[in-house]
C-alpha cells in the first residue's frame, strides 16, 4: 500500500510536471547527436599517427571516457542523483581501480619494458 | 501482496527500491566488465611483438553498430520521458525503435561480423622461416622503419593437403611493402586473388579467426560475446515492457511503469557505455 495514486490525477500538477519533462528531452537529444560526433571524431584520430600506438591509445581512451561520462551524467542521472547512490558508486570505483592498478603492478615484472 | 516502494520513496533510502537494486547490479556488472577489460589490457601489453593484430575488424560496420546503440540510449530515454508525460503512444514508438536497434544490433554482430571472422584463415611462420615468405611479409623494410615484424600471413583457405596449404592473401599480404598497408584501412579490403603455397612444415600454426586464433580474438569474441548477451536481454525485457501486458500497468500505475522503464533504460545505458570502450579497443587501436 506504498503506492500512492496516479500523480497526473491534478491537472494543474501535471502541466507543469510535462513541461520539467519536455525540457529534458532536448537535452538528452542534443547529448546523443553529441555522442555520435565524438564516435565520429574516435574513428578519424585512429587513423592520424600519434608517432607512437601508444599514443594514439591514450588520445581514443580520453575520447571514449568523455562520451562515457556524458552517457552517464546524461542518461543515467548521475549528474544530480541521490546520496546513497553516490555511495554505492565510490565503493564500486575504489575496487575496479584497484583492478586495474594490479595489471600496472604487472609491468615491473619485465626488467626492460618490450 | 504487494511489492512495497515501487513508486514511492522509502523513508530511509530516499528512494524507490528498484532504484537501489538496479544500481547495486551495475556496480556488480562494472566489476565484471572491469575484471574482463584489465584482462585484455594485461593480455595485450604482454603480447610479443607481431602477435596482436591490427587491423582486422570491420570498421565501418562497428562505427555503424556504435551509432544504433546511441540512438538506441536516446529513444529508451525518450520512451521514458514519454511515460512521464503520460503521452503511451508516443511510448510505444520509441520503445519499438529501441528494440529494433538492439534486435538490429545483434543480428550485424551474430549475422555478418561473426560469421565472416569464422571464415577468415591466418597462418602463424615460424620464427626460422619468416625469412622464406618474405615476400608476403616485407618485414625487412619494417625492421628498418622501426615497426613491429609481421609473422603472420592471413586471408581465405583456398585448399590444403598433407604437406601444404594454399591461402588466397589478404592485400596486406599481397602487397607487403607498400606503406599504406603499415596502418589499417577505414573500409576492408577485399581478399585478393593472389595465392600463396606455404609449407606445413614452415607453420607454427594455421587456424580460422576463432577464440583460438589468439589473445586478441579470444578477448574479442569473450567481450563482445558477453555484450552481445546484456544486449539480448535488455531486448527481451524491453519487449515485455511494450507489449499489451504493460498497458495495463500504465492504466492502473503510469509511474510505475515508467519507473520500470527507467531502471532497464539504466542497464541499456550501461550496455551502450560499455561497447562505448569496446569499439575503440578492438576496432581501431
Amino acid at each position: 500500500m506504498n503506492n500512492p495514486p496516479d500523480v497526473t490525477q491534478d491537472p494543474k500538477e501535471y502541466e507543469e510536471y510535462a513541461h520539467g519533462v519536455h525540457q529534458h528531452v532536448m537535452r538528452y537529444v542534443m547529448v546523443g547527436v553529441t555522442l555520435l560526433v565524438f564516435t565520429g571524431i574516435t574513428v578519424a584520430l585512429s587513423y592520424v599517427d600519434f608517432g607512437a600506438r601508444k599514443a594514439n591509445v591514450a588520445v581514443a581512451m580520453l575520447v571514449a571516457t568523455l562520451k562515457a561520462g556524458l552517457v552517464a551524467a546524461i542518461f543515467m542521472h548521475l549528474a544530480a542523483e541521490k546520496r546513497l547512490i553516490y555511495r554505492i558508486l565510490i565503493f564500486t570505483g575504489f575496487f575496479v581501480l584497484g583492478l586495474f592498478w594490479l595489471i600496472f603492478l604487472a609491468w615491473y615484472d619485465y626488467p626492460i619494458f618490450h | 501482496m504487494e511489492i512495497p516502494y515501487t513508486v514511492s520513496t522509502r523513508p530511509d533510502t530516499g528512494l524507490w527500491n528498484a532504484k537501489i537494486g538496479i544500481w547495486l547490479f551495475l556496480a556488480s556488472e562494472v566489476m565484471l566488465f572491469g575484471a574482463l577489460f584489465s584482462a585484455y589490457i594485461f593480455l595485450r601489453i604482454d603480447a610479443a611483438p607481431g602477435t596482436w593484430p591490427h587491423g582486422l575488424l570491420n570498421v565501418p560496420v562497428g562505427t555503424m553498430n556504435t551509432a544504433i546503440l546511441i540512438l538506441s540510449s536516446v529513444t529508451v530515454v525518450l520512451a521514458w520521458a514519454a511515460l512521464k508525460m503520460r503521452r503511451y503512444r508516443a511510448y510505444w514508438w520509441y520503445m519499438l525503435a529501441t528494440i529494433s536497434c538492439g534486435v538490429i544490433f545483434l543480428v550485424v554482430k551474430l549475422g555478418y561480423e561473426w560469421p565472416q571472422k569464422f571464415e577468415h584463415f591466418g597462418v602463424f611462420i615460424k620464427p626460422d622461416a619468416l625469412a622464406k615468405y618474405e615476400q608476403y611479409l616485407g618485414n625487412e623494410r619494417r625492421i628498418e622503419k622501426g615497426l613491429e615484424p609481421r609473422i603472420e600471413i592471413t586471408g581465405h583457405l583456398h585448399s590444403q593437403n598433407a604437406k601444404e596449404y594454399e591461402v588466397a592473401l589478404d592485400p596486406v599480404n599481397a602487397d607487403p611493402d607498400n606503406p599504406s598497408m603499415d596502418r589499417p584501412h577505414f573500409l576492408p579490403l577485399p581478399v585478393t586473388d593472389k595465392i600463396a603455397t606455404i609449407e606445413k612444415a614452415d607453420v607454427q600454426r594455421a587456424t580460422m579467426f576463432l577464440p583460438t586464433h589468439s589473445a586478441y580474438f579470444a578477448s574479442y569474441f569473450t567481450i563482445t560475446g558477453l555484450h552481445g548477451l546484456h544486449v539480448l536481454g535488455g531486448v527481451i525485457v524491453f519487449i515485455y515492457m511494450w507489449l499489451p501486458v504493460s498497458k495495463k500497468l500504465y492504466q492502473r500505475n503510469p509511474e510505475h511503469l515508467a519507473n520500470r522503464v527507467e531502471v532497464s533504460g539504466l542497464f541499456w545505458h550501461f550496455v551502450d557505455l560499455v561497447w562505448i570502450f569496446v569499439f575503440p579497443l578492438f576496432y581501431l587501436l
